[in-house]
C-alpha cells in the first residue's frame, strides 16, 4: 500500500509536484500517466526515498518514507527511468551484488538469481559485461533487479520506453504476473499499455493529478462521447442533408472514401442517445446501402487528450 | 549502529567497487606506470648515493600520491553521477555513510593493493646491504595514513561533479595546497603566528614525521582527524542529492 499525501516538492523556483495526493492498493497495478515533465519520475523518486519532499508526504506499508527510509527501501523494488546499471559488471556479478545489499540469505541467492534468470529471460546474457547488451536486455537487467528480493512494492519508471513491440508485450505480461501479488506503480505515456495492463490509473500534468480511476471510468467521464463509424454507398450530399434530418444527430463528418460513391462517415450522437436504429432506417429509406457499421467509445488516447490539453 | 549486518553491507559495496576498479583497465595501466615510475625515480638516484636506505623513496612517496590517489579517486562519485547509477545506489536499503565508506574502503584497498607492490623495493635493498627495517615499517605505516586522508579528500571532491577530469585535476590541486602548506618554505615566509597551523595542516609535515619513524599520537590525531572530516563532508554531499 502506498499512501501518497499532499506531496509537494520544489527545485529552485519550479514546482515540479503542486500538493498530489493518491493511494495504490494493495495487490494492484496503478499507472502513472502524465506528459513529459509532469512530475511523474518525482514523484516515484520520492516514494523510493532517493528525493526527499518540500512538503507532504509518502507512506508505505503504513510507514513514512522519511523515518523509515531503509525499512520501505528493503521491501520496495525500484527501476529509475534511465535504467542506471553498473556497465563494467557482467550480468551475473550485478545480480549477485544486488542479492547480497539486499540481504537475501546466501543459500538462496543462487535460487532467487535463477528466478529472475528465468522469469525476466536472460539466460543468454548472463556472463555477458551490461555494456554489450542491447537496449531491451538492459530493461530486462533492470527489472530483474527490481524484483530479485521478492519486494511487496514495485516502482517502474517507464519500464517499456525503448523497447520493440514483441519486448513491450513481454514485459507487460512480466509485470502482469508480478502484479498478481505485489503492489505495482508504473509510469508510462504508451496509452496501450494502461489499458492492457493497469488496475488503476492516476493521470498527472504540471504537478497535479487532473483524473484518476480505472481506465472504464475513466473513458466513460471523458464525456462518455460515443462516436458511430458507417460506411454507406450512396450520393455523398444527399445522405448527409437527409442524416443531419435525425434530430439527435450532432455532427457528420465525412472521414474517408473507399471507391466510387462508398463513403465512410462519423456520427456523433448527442449524449445518451442511440441513433443506430434511425440511421439505418433512412438509410433503407433511401435505397442506399451500409457496408460497415461500428461504435466507437472513446479511448484512453481521447481522455489524455481531453485532461492533458 | 555499528551491528554485523551494517558491516557486512559495508563490505558488500567495497567488494563491488574493487570490481569496478578491476573490471577494468584503467586500473591496471594506474598501478604499472606508478609502480614503473616509483621505481625508476629511487633507483636512478639510489645507485649514485649508495646507502641502503629508503629515505629518498619516501621523500618521492607523497609526490607520487599526488597524482596516483586523484586518480583512484576520480571515478568513484562522478561517474555513479554522470551514468544515473547513484539514484540505483542511494535506493538501495543503505544508508549514506554505508555508501561513501563502501567507496573509501575500495580505494584503500586499492591503495593497500599498490603499496604490497612496492615493497619489491626494500627487499631488493635489504639484499644489497642490510636496511633499517623501523623507519621502513613506520615510514609504509606514514605512507597509509597519508594515502587515506588523500583517498578521502578525492572522494568528497568526486561527490561535487559529474566530471571525472574535473575531479582529477580538483582533486590534484586541493591535494597539492594540503602538501604544500606544510612545508619549510612556506612555514619559513609565513607570518609568524600563522607557521604552526601552517605546519600542523600540512600532510606532508606529519608524514615527515612518521617517515623517521617517530610515530607520534599527534600525527595519528591530525590524519584520523582529516580522513574523518571529508569522508563526512562527502556523505553530507551525498545527501543534498534531495
Amino acid at each position: 500500500m502506498i499512501r501518497v499525501n499532499n506531496l509537494s516538492k520544489t527545485i529552485g523556483d519550479i514546482k515540479i509536484l503542486d500538493s498530489i495526493s493518491f493511494e495504490v492498493r494493495d495487490g494492484e497495478i496503478l499507472g502513472f500517466l502524465g506528459p513529459n515533465g509532469a512530475g511523474k519520475s518525482t514523484t516515484m523518486k520520492i516514494i523510493t526515498g532517493f528525493w526527499t519532499p518540500t512538503s507532504g508526504n509518502v507512506e508505505v506499508n503504513d510507514l513514512n518514507v522519511i523515518e523509515n527510509s531503509l525499512k520501505i527501501r528493503e521491501k520496495l523494488g525500484y527501476l529509475p527511468e534511465t535504467v542506471p546499471l553498473y556497465d563494467e559488471m557482467k550480468v551475473y556479478e550485478y545480480l549477485k551484488f544486488i542479492a547480497e545489499i539486499r540481504s537475501i540469505p546466501p543459500e538462496k541467492i543462487k535460487e532467487r538469481i535463477k528466478a529472475v534468470i528465468d522469469s525476466c529471460g536472460l539466460e543468454k546474457v548472463i556472463k555477458k559485461p551490461i555494456e554489450e547488451l542491447s537496449k531491451g536486455y538492459r530493461q530486462r537487467v533492470g527489472l530483474a533487479q527490481a524484483i530479485i528480493h521478492e519486494p511487496d512494492i514495485l516502482v517502474l519508471d517507464e519500464p517499456t520506453t525503448g523497447l520493440d513491440p514483441n519486448q513491450i508485450i513481454e514485459i507487460r505480461n512480466l509485470i502482469k504476473k508480478i502484479g498478481k501479488d505485489k503492489t505495482v506503480i508504473f509510469s508510462t505515456h504508451i496509452l496501450s499499455e494502461v489499458q492492457a495492463t493497469c488496475d488503476r490509473v492516476v493521470i498527472i500534468k504540471n504537478g497535479q493529478i487532473v483524473g484518476q480511476g480505472t481506465p472504464t471510468e475513466l473513458t466513460r467521464q471523458a464525456g462518455g462521447q460515443e462516436i458511430i463509424y458507417v460506411k454507406i454507398r450512396g450520393p455523398q450530399e444527399i445522405i448527409k442533408e437527409k442524416l443531419k434530418e435525425i434530430e439527435e444527430i450532432e455532427e457528420i463528418i465525412e472521414k474517408d472514401r473507399e471507391a466510387g460513391d462508398i463513403f465512410g462517415y462519423e456520427i456523433q450522437p448527442q449524449t445518451g442517445t442511440d441513433v443506430r436504429e434511425k440511421l439505418s432506417m433512412v438509410v433503407m429509406r433511401n435505397n442506399w446501402s451500409i457496408l460497415e457499421f461500428s461504435k466507437k467509445s472513446a479511448s484512453m488516447e481521447d481522455v489524455f487528450r481531453e485532461l492533458t490539453k | 549502529m555499528l551491528d554485523k549486518d551494517y558491516l557486512k553491507k559495508i563490505y558488500i559495496l567495497t567488494k563491488k567497487e574493487l570490481m569496478g576498479y578491476f573490471n577494468s583497465p584503467i586500473a591496471y595501466i594506474f598501478i604499472g606506470v606508478f609502480l614503473i615510475v616509483l621505481n625508476w625515480l629511487f633507483f636512478n638516484s639510489f645507485f649514485i648515493i649508495g646507502q641502503a636506505n629508503m629515505r629518498n623513496y619516501f621523500s618521492l612517496l607523497p609526490w607520487m600520491f599526488l597524482f596516483l590517489i586523484p586518480a583512484i579517486t576520480m571515478r568513484s562519485w562522478a561517474e555513479e553521477k554522470l551514468s544515473g547509477t547513484i539514484e540505483f545506489l542511494l535506493t538501495l536499503p543503505i544508508n549514506d555513510w554505508q555508501a561513501v565508506l563502501g567507496k573509501f574502503f575500495a580505494a584503500l584497498t586499492f591503495l593497500g593493493i599498490t603499496l604490497v607492490l612496492t615493497l619489491t623495493i626494500p627487499y631488493t635493498i635489504n639484499s644489497l646491504g642490510n636496511a633499517d627495517f623501523g623507519p621502513i615499517i613506520g615510514s609504509y605505516i606514514g605512507a597509509i595514513l597519508m594515502g587515506a586522508a588523500y583517498l578521502s579528500l578525492g572522494l568528497f571532491i568526486s561527490s561535487l561533479t559529474k566530471n571525472q577530469i574535473i575531479a582529477f585535476v580538483m582533486a590534484v590541486a586541493i591535494s597539492f595546497i594540503f602538501f604544500f602548506i606544510g612545508n619549510d618554505f612556506i612555514i619559513s615566509t609565513a607570518p609568524q603566528g600563522l607557521a604552526p597551523f601552517f605546519k600542523f595542516l600540512g600532510i606532508g609535515s606529519h608524514f615527515d614525521n612518521i617517515a623517521r619513524g617517530v610515530i607520534d599520537t599527534k600525527d595519528i590525531i591530525y590524519y584520523i582527524s582529516f580522513i574523518w572530516l571529508f569522508l563526512w563532508l562527502n556523505k553530507e554531499i551525498v545527501a543534498l542529492r534531495k
